[in-house]
Parts: structure tokens; C-alpha cells; sequence
């Protein structure tokens, strides 16, 4: 009986980590697209907001959750290409305006909205992976859903493509080091408004995901904050995909452990347990904190980190 | 290939930058620009190169007229530039740096073929950098190398050098030019070298240019010049006795011979967590003046940081006058503990602030400057600093201008204004003449040898070895983070000491 609670547990986390880590995962790779060209988007819970509301508008209107996904992508590259048009302009700090997205992202998402909150969007469909598994509780934790894939994919590309890209190197160029970019004539600018725009589209995903898959509708208290807490991920990820892969695993699975403790019969400290992303959150970014070090691996334009 | 550059001028606003200036570097030749900071080289240069296009002037390669109106243009016609602040993105490797340097890149890098082109490259350059380091891990003298490769790799015909030798070592930078000069007069390349040292004009120059405040004033085949006719041209008529007067060295203070800085066994370690000065020792007399040699990044900036109290020592010593130092504000004050840090103005000042407010920073806590329930007296932080200002001659005299808009050279005025104007017991020195102009070179030299007359302990960390020969009494080689050789400047070997920087034998 033990054995089997522990299984259980052990499936919901997976399960868990999966479903709850998704939208981290895009924001955060969002985020390090972003600041790899030494930009900071704080604007990411913005778009993200407005990214689940167009993107169940989106399949609200057309029936088709994927036109959904779509909506939401785009309306996270505009507000994204805001930003990196924004604080292209002279003496305009990124991290200021960030704030300001994100507050402007939330009323407009709240503000189109109200009309979105009671009728119900077609949700994408999601992949069996388990079904031929004899365990139901398998089964349930490996029907992912079709945005992880996507996830993981964008990922590896990422991964791949920073390195082994003409655009990969010029994000990266452009963020380590203005000076050299200008004396390579490279469009700084230019690298830097498209990657905080494909960050944005990034966020929009996450923000799908959220309205379209996990928790699944719209609603004005939809996110928990994933927008910040990718900042502190990329942080963590030390500007590495597969990093932010891991911690948004991480993340997932830590936000999976209340419900899953509760499916076993376990629901003292429910909340308490709720609140153990942002705690572990805390405890690793103390924990790998050096006064006296800089960050390794930080984009040396970076106006967080300089 | 050959350049000419017929009537060049530049203005910003009402201030004429350059004026009127032709120079012709001959196919094949190491052509030297010489001038005070401020004289024009910089905005001569960019024009050349592209980066900031040049208002009125022909530019004139193999006499065919061009213009170059973005650094794109330059790179196709093959200029290429080498500037005295490194233009390497440090977080990216030296592959990287080098393949990026290509310009047009295809869209998905084979870095399989890359790195066989480029470890043939390599194979074939005059010096080695290794591919896959981070450029941050590289020393300066390395990074420089690889500002150099960057430009050989792009098969650039025409080089212009900005103070490429500034941070290497003596043998470093014999090897750099020699090389550059072997490969201009086998008639690969042709170069246009920034310099102050007039040593480097005299050895590896074929011709040299003199600009003053904007215009050329004399030009010349380096045959019929000497070290005293370029300082003349560079300074003008009215050369201030301070630059050519030699330093007044007194004899060192009899009795004196207690030891004022002590450093015991300490161990600094870096940025990224690696130990750069590993268990060092050494001590410094009051009346002396130490000099601290070495190839930059052996753990001179870690240690000279550690002293200044930017960086924590994670193990050993430090003792000022027999008590423990930690470089705390009050024990700097109560030690007389003073500082010239490198890079001045990010090191030393708040660049925003005024040059009054920058002058204060040592004293705005104390009286009187600091009044009654801890109100500052802004009336007297103007009148130190116009006293201060007028001592040291910094220049323009405007105690409210933010002092990052002064020129390096006043900008280590202001800072030794405000280190040197009270009694000092202990100096502590890292580079203090980076990149500044003879004349301002002559001043501060004085001004270090006068803290040592009158008593204080001073140690001096440069990359410039001829600068410790002339200043030090007694020279410390740093090398890996220790101190591998000691000796008299009077008695001392150039050749030993470039050995002992280097590798040790």
C-alpha cells in the first residue's frame, strides 16, 4: 500500500512537472532569448496574460485551438516588438518600461477579456502517449500535452542554434559585447528588436498554454506569476536552454507536489506546498549566490547583471 | 598598399578636430602617427576606418580615389583596424571571435570545417591563441594578439594599429611589431601604427607623422628624426620644462628601513572563483618605491584590488605600519592608506558627478566638509577643489563638470589631486599611465617620485616596464600569482627580467 502511495506520488510529480512546468518553459526560453542580445523583458507576465486571453479568444472565434496558439504567439511578438522598438530610443531603461508592459499586457488582456470569461474555447487535444500502458494513473500522467513537445523541440534549437547559427552567434555577440558588434557592423539594434519580439512570441505560448491546456479557460486570475518567475529561471538556467529546460522541470515538479501529496490522502499543508516553487526558487538563487563572482555565463551588455 | 590622405578635416560643433592633415604611407611600410592625446589621431583614424566619416579630404589607396563611409566599406577594402580598447566579445570563445570577425557568415555554421580552417590558420600565424578558451580567460597580452590574428585572418592589406603594445611586455611587444614589420617590408601588409613610445617609432617605424591639436606639424623618414626632435614637434614650441626636466630622486631617507606595507602570505582569488594570487609576500619601506612587474593578468590587478580593498583576500595579511589592514575607510584614513587605481575613471571616480563632488570622496565624512548633525558644507567642497584643481592642473579648472567628460590624462590629474594632497604613508599604484600622453606621462611620474621623497611606502603595478625602470627602486616580478624574482633597478637586466616575466629560467 506504501509502495503504491509512493508510485502515486512519484507519477503525479512527473505528470506534474510536465503540466505545470510548460508554460515556465516557454516563457523562460522567451527570456533567454531576450537577454542573450542583453536585453531584460520584466514585460514577460504581461504578455503572457495577454497571450492566454487572445489565444482563447482566438479559439473561441474560430473554433480551432491551434488558431488559438497562433493568436497568442502573435500578440506576444507585437508586445515583444514594442519593447525592443521601446528601449531601442535613447535613454530609455528596459527595466523600467518592462514593468510598464507588464502592467499595460494585464489591462489590456483583463480589458478585451471580460467578454471571454463564461463561454467555452475548444482546448488543443492532447497526446496519449500512455495508452498502452494497463495503469490508468500512467496513463493520465502521460498524456502530454502537444505544446511540451513544441517545448523541447524549441529547446533543442536553441541549444543548437546559439552556437551553430549566423543568427545564433549574432544574438550572442550582441549581448556579450556592444563595441564589438558595432565594429563588426552588425545591426545591434536591429538583432535586439527581433529578439526581444521572438521572446514575446515565446511568452504568448506559455500564456496559450495556460487558458488553452492548464488550468484551461480564461479567467483575470489565470497566471501565478510564471512572467516573473522566468526571470529568476533564466537566472538559475545561467542562460542556457537546456538549464531552462531543467529548472522549468524542476519548477513543474515542485509546483505538482501539493496536488499530487493530496492524491494520495495527504492534504495537511496544502498551500504551504503550493508555495514551495517560490521557496526553492529562493533557497537555489541563495545557494548559488557568490558575493565576490560574477554570474558565469551572463551576457555582458546584460543591465541586469552589469 | 599604399595610402594617401590628402587635406583630411573633421569638426564637432565650433571645435575643429582636424584640420588640413595629409599623410602618405608607402606600400610595404610601418608609418607611425604620433601626437598628444587630443591631437587628431583618434579622429584621423575613424574616418580611415569608416566609424565616424571624415567632413572634408581625399582618401587615396593605390591611387585610386574611395570612400568609406561605414566600417563595411573599409573591411572590403581591406583596412583594417586594431583598436587600443579591445573589440573582442568576452563571453564568446576565440573560435567564435575569429569567425564572427568574417563578416558575412552562412546561416548554419559547420564548425567541423570551421575549426579545421582555423587550426590551419593557426598552424600558419606568427603567434598562437588557443581556439576553444573563453576570450575572458585570455590576458590582455593575448587579447591583443588576437585583436592582431582577427585582422591577418580577414587578409586586411593595410593595418592601423591604436597603442597596440600598450599592455604587452617588452618581449611581447618586440615580437608584435617585429613581426608586423617583417610582414610589412615582405610586402604583405602595410601599417599605420598609433604609438607614444617613442622607442617604437625609432625601432620599428619606416616614416613617421606628427599631428598637433588637429594639424600636421612635421613629418619625416625615421631615419632623420631622433627621440628629442619628435618630443619638440609633439609638444610644440612652449614644451614645459616638467616634461623634459629628469626625475628629482632624493636618497632614500636613512632610517626608514621598518617595513610600512606588509603583505603576508595572500591569497586573492578572481572574479570567476580561480585563485590569481597565490600565497604572496612581499614588503614595502617607507621612502621607497616598488615596482611590481609582470605580463598583465599573472594577479597584479587581483593584488593591487585586494590592497585597495575592491576585492576580499580570502587568505594571509595584510599589515600597514605593524597593524592589520583591511582596508576599511577608517583605517585608510587612520594609516594614510591612498590609492591610484587603473582605469581611473571607472576604478576611482563616479563618473557622473562633478569633478568637486569626485575631489570630496576621501573627505566629505570628515570636517570641514562635514558639519554639525552630518550636513555637508557644499561651499567647502568647492573651495578644496578649486584648490586642488589650481595645484594639480587639471584641466579645464571647472569644479562642476562631470568628471567623466575630462580627458584621461586630467581625469588621473583630479584623482591624484585628491590621493596626494594630504600627508600619505602608503601609496598603492596599478597603471597609472595607461594610455595618457607624454606630457601628462612626465607629471604624474613626478608627482609619484615626490610621494616617495617625502617618506611614503609606494608600490607601483604597471604593464610598462620601461615605466618601473625609471621610477622604482627596487623591482618585484609577479608571475602565476607569486613573486618569482626580486632585484635593484640600478642593477638590473632587461632581458633577465622579460625571462622572468615570461616563463622563467
Amino acid at each position: 500500500m506504501a509502495e503504491d502511495a509512493l508510485t502515486t506520488l512519484a507519477i503525479g510529480i512527473i505528470g506534474g512537472a510536465i503540466r505545470v512546468g510548460t508554460p515556465y518553459l516557454f516563457v523562460s526560453l522567451g527570456e533567454c532569448i531576450t537577454e542573450k542580445s542583453g536585453r531584460v523583458n520584466l514585460g514577460l507576465e504581461g504578455i503572457l496574460v495577454a497571450g492566454a486571453m487572445s489565444a482563447y479568444a482566438g479559439a473561441y472565434l474560430t473554433q480551432s485551438a491551434w488558431t488559438g496558439v497562433m493568436c497568442a504567439a502573435l500578440v506576444g511578438l507585437l508586445l515583444g516588438l514594442l519593447h525592443g522598438l521601446v528601449c531601442s530610443l535613447p535613454r530609455v531603461n528596459d527595466i523600467a518600461f518592462g514593468i510598464a508592459l507588464m502592467l499595460l499586457g494585464i489591462g489590456l488582456a483583463f480589458f478585451f477579456g471580460k467578454p471571454y470569461i463564461q463561454p467555452q474555447a475548444p482546448q488543443l487535444p492532447s497526446l496519449p502517449l500512455g495508452a498502452w500502458i494497463e495503469d490508468a494513473r500512467w496513463r493520465t500522467a502521460l498524456a502530454i500535452n502537444p505544446l511540451f513537445p513544441l517545448g523541447l523541440l524549441l529547446t533543442g534549437l536553441l541549444h543548437w542554434g546559439f552556437r551553430s547559427t549566423r543568427i545564433g552567434l549574432a544574438l550572442r555577440l550582441v549581448g556579450d559585447h556592444e563595441g564589438t558588434a558595432r565594429a563588426l557592423a552588425c545591426p545591434v539594434r536591429q538583432v535586439r528588436v527581433l529578439a526581444t519580439a521572438a521572446g514575446g512570441a515565446c511568452a504568448g505560448i506559455g500564456g496559450a498554454y495556460l487558458s488553452l491546456v492548464y488550468p484551461g479557460s480564461w479567467s483575470e486570475g489565470l497566471s501565478s506569476g510564471q512572467g516573473i518567475m522566468a526571470v529568476a529561471l533564466v537566472i538559475f538556467a545561467r542562460w542556457r536552454p537546456l538549464g531552462c529546460l531543467a529548472a522549468a522541470m524542476l519548477f513543474g515538479a515542485t509546483g505538482a507536489l501539493g496536488p499530487a501529496l493530496q492524491a494520495i490522502g495527504y492534504s495537511a499543508g496544502y498551500h504551504l506546498f503550493n508555495a514551495a516553487p517560490y521557496a526553492l526558487t529562493l533557497a537555489i538563487l541563495i545557494a548559488s549566490a557568490r558575493p565576490h563572482r560574477t554570474l558565469a555565463g551572463a551576457p555582458g551588455e546584460l543591465s541586469l547583471t552589469r | 598598399m599604399a595610402l594617401e590622405v590628402i587635406g583630411a578635416g573633421k569638426s564637432f560643433g565650433a571645435f575643429r578636430a582636424l584640420d588640413d592633415v595629409s599623410l602618405r604611407v608607402a606600400p610595404g611600410t610601418v608609418h607611425a602617427l604620433l601626437g598628444e592625446n587630443g591631437a587628431g589621431k583618434s579622429t584621423l583614424v575613424k574616418g580611415l576606418i569608416g566609424y565616424q566619416p571624415l567632413d572634408q579630404g581625399q582618401l587615396l589607396l593605390d591611387q585610386r580615389e574611395v570612400e568609406i563611409p561605414d566600417p563595411r566599406a573599409a573591411q572590403r577594402l581591406g583596412i583594417g583596424m586594431v583598436y587600443q580598447h579591445f573589440t573582442v566579445a568576452p563571453g564568446l570563445t576565440v573560435a567564435e571571435n575569429l569567425l564572427l570577425a568574417r563578416g558575412r557568415l552562412p546561416l548554419r555554421i559547420r564548425w567541423r570545417q570551421v575549426q579545421t580552417e582555423l587550426a590551419d590558420f593557426m598552424a600558419r600565424a606568427p603567434f598562437r591563441v588557443p581556439l576553444e578558451a573563453p576570450v575572458a580567460s585570455l590576458g590582455a597580452g593575448e587579447k591583443q594578439k588576437l585583436e592582431i590574428l582577427k585582422q591577418l585572418y580577414l587578409r586586411n592589406r593595410l593595418l592601423i594599429l591604436d597603442e597596440p603594445t600598450s599592455v604587452l611586455t617588452v618581449q611581447e611587444a618586440g615580437e608584435v611589431l617585429g613581426l608586423l614589420r617583417g610582414m610589412a617590408h615582405a610586402g604583405d601588409i602595410s601599417v599605420l601604427l598609433i604609438t607614444h613610445k617613442f622607442s617604437e617609432v625609432l625601432d620599428y617605424a619606416d616614416a613617421v607623422t606628427v599631428l598637433r591639436r588637429g594639424r600636421r606639424v612635421a613629418g619625416a623618414p625615421v631615419e632623420q628624426v631622433s627621440a628629442q626632435r619628435l618630443a619638440q614637434w609633439i609638444m610644440g614650441e612652449s614644451a614645459s620644462p616638467a616634461v623634459t626636466r629628469p626625475l628629482d630622486r632624493a636618497p632614500r631617507p636613512a632610517g626608514g628601513d621598518a617595513p610600512r606595507l606588509v603583505v603576508d602570505r595572500l591569497t586573492v582569488h578572481d572574479d570567476r572563483g580561480l585563485a590569481r594570487v597565490r600565497a604572496l609576500s612581499l614588503a614595502v619601506r617607507s621612502g621607497e618605491l616598488v615596482g611590481l612587474a609582470g605580463i598583465a593578468g599573472n594577479g597584479q590587478k587581483e593584488l593591487i584590488e585586494a590592497l585597495c580593498g575592491q576585492r576580499v583576500a580570502v587568505g594571509g595579511t595584510i599589515r600597514v605600519d605593524g597593524m592589520p589592514f583591511h582596508a576599511a575607510r577608517t583605517q585608510m584614513h587612520r594609516h594614510r592608506v591612498f590609492a591610484l587605481p587603473e582605469e581611473p575613471l571607472h576604478k576611482g571616480c563616479v563618473g557622473p558627478l562633478s569633478v568637486a563632488d569626485n575631489l570630496a570622496l576621501r573627505n566629505f565624512d570628515r570636517p570641514p566638509i562635514r558639519r554639525a548633525g552630518g550636513r555637508v558644507s557644499f561651499a567647502a567642497i568647492r573651495a578644496q577643489a578649486r584648490r586642488r584643481i589650481a595645484a594639480f592642473d587639471v584641466r579645464p579648472p571647472d569644479p562642476l563638470r562631470p568628471i567623466a567628460t575630462l580627458s584621461g590624462g586630467n581625469v588621473q590629474r583630479a584623482v591624484l589631486a585628491r590621493e596626494l594632497s594630504e600627508p600619505v604613508n602608503v601609496l598603492i599604484v596599478a597603471n597609472p599611465t595607461f594610455g595618457l600622453d607624454f606630457r601628462a606621462v612626465a607629471d604624474i611620474h613626478a608627482r609619484l617620485i615626490e610621494a616617495r621623497n617625502a617618506g611614503a611606502a609606494v608600490l607601483v603595478a604597471s604593464d610598462d616596464l620601461d615605466e618601473l625602470l625609471t621610477l622604482a627602486d627596487r623591482l618585484l616580478v609577479i608571475r602565476g600569482g607569486r613573486i618569482v624574482h626580486e632585484t635593484d633597478t640600478g642593477a638590473c637586466d632587461r632581458a633577465e627580467l622579460g625571462r622572468h616575466m615570461a616563463d622563467g629560467h
